[in-house]
């Protein structure tokens, strides 16, 4: 499974959603797969785990486009 | 940025009537409402209440005195024994209606085999019926987009507040989840950001009117029923489960067609302003179906199992709700109508 964005802060808490993104609250920043840092403004955001979004390191449903059997597994969680 | 242009329509006049369910509304609300009346049983039969273009103003009318009430009408008739008796016919008409056209869909979805999230995505992915965001995204033209954009303000002018309605009907878990949600739904705490007002600047940088309820002469039955319908699941707390259903259906079809939508605002060349809503969506909704299918619908049918069948129904009744505007709104381009105003048949007043 391929490597997801990294959240940063002090009381980060993160959900995986079979077959889709890491949801994770309290992040101050995120940094994508290419090193880019990214400002967290919503109470809850969404990581892409699949590689597939056009909006990385967010998801945007692109993992609905894969066949089940590639979406992301729930057991894919640091 | 160009002047707006106007429908004619202040926010706060009463709607036009449409046939003799919404002429009875609308003669009821030029009276008082302290003065004690007659309930008056009404003919409210009708061969499709989606497709019933006075039944639906009618509804639309009785709804909005819950929401921002009419210029001029005693807000007393929000809660008139004599409106809401007009109000409960027309429901029962709608709701039979609902019920029957969704029923294999919510059959199928209870019988599957899965947890609920993932017969809930099922559902949603695989629900019958035309993709009107292919169509924006790929083909329209830029009258039909500017159509769809007028159409679709009806119900995204005033987004997010139907489902709020539900709040309080809610156990601790379930609301917290809900509220995070609707925070995000209105701004995040900063005003600029609320939806419905990202979607008022999409309308303005569009060149169409941007006002509240703007469009609702012109829109038919089809448009009006995206609204009428999550108000009536918002407004009764018998019906909890289905708003909940429905407000995460809403979520779990809104990322990859709002993509699309977006494609389609920038292919035809209208200003990158009027794609900010949908591309806020894209990323918005990725993170809210995730909350409202596991944690809100999932937290309400592990302490209330009896309302799951509810759940999965309010899905499938913004799923079919949609499915007809579509085929409405597709049938008319194909008929080569794309203007935003005029479409529905009016009986005069």
């Amino acid at each position: 499974m391929s490597a997801i964005p990294q959240a940063l802060g002090a009381d980060v808490r993160t959900q995986a959603c079979p077959g889709g993104p890491l949801l994770v609250r309290g992040a101050e920043q995120v940094v994508a797969l290419d090193g880019s840092v990214h400002d967290v403004l919503r109470p809850v955001v969404a990581l892409c785990r699949c590689a597939c979004s056009s909006r990385a390191p967010w998801c945007d449903g692109a993992h609905k486009m894969l066949p089940p059997a590639r979406r992301p597994g729930a057991e894919d969680v640091r | 940025m160009q002047p707006t242009p106007s429908t004619g329509r202040a926010p706060g006049d009463l709607p036009i009537a449409r046939g003799p369910l919404s002429r009875h509304v609308l003669d009821l609300l030029s009276g008082d409402p302290d003065v004690d009346g007659p309930l008056v049983d009404l003919d409210v039969s009708s061969d499709d209440p989606l497709a019933d273009d006075d039944l639906q103003v009618a509804l639309w009318t009785l709804y909005e005195l819950h929401f921002r009430g009419f210029t001029g009408i005693d807000p007393g008739w929000e809660w008139s024994p004599r409106l809401l008796h007009v109000r409960r016919q027309l429901e029962r008409v709608l709701l039979a209606h609902l019920l029957n056209a969704v029923a294999p869909e919510v059959d199928a979805a209870m019988a599957a085999s899965g947890d609920l999230a993932s017969r809930f995505f099922e559902l949603c992915e695989t629900y019958p019926g035309p993709s009107l965001s292919s169509v924006v995204g790929r083909q329209a033209d830029r009258a039909q987009v500017l159509d769809f954009l007028a159409h679709r303000s009806v119900y995204q002018l005033k987004e997010a507040d139907p489902h709020t309605f539900v709040v309080p009907r809610l156990d601790a878990v379930t609301k917290a989840t809900l509220v995070e949600i609707q925070f995000d739904e209105y701004g995040a705490g900063r005003p600029d950001r609320v939806h419905q007002h990202l979607y008022a600047r999409t309308m303005a940088a569009a060149g169409l009117d941007d006002a509240y309820a703007a469009y609702v002469d012109d829109v038919p039955a089809q448009t009006l029923a995206l609204s009428t319908v999550v108000s009536m699941l918002g407004l009764h707390q018998r019906w909890r489960g289905a708003a909940v259903g429905h407000l995460a259906a809403v979520e779990a079809t809104s990322s990859l067609p709002c993509r699309l939508y977006a494609a389609g605002v920038r292919r035809v060349g209208l200003p990158d302003e009027v794609a900010t809503f949908f591309d806020e969506h894209v990323e918005a909704d990725a993170v809210h179906e995730q909350l409202a299918v596991r944690d809100v619908c999932g937290s309400l049918v592990r302490a209330h199992p009896e309302l799951e069948r509810d759940v999965l129904l309010g899905a499938a009744l913004c799923l079919h709700t949609e499915v007809r505007f579509a085929e409405m709104l597709l049938a008319a381009w194909a008929d080569g109508s794309t203007a935003p105003t005029g479409r529905a048949e009016r009986v005069p007043a």
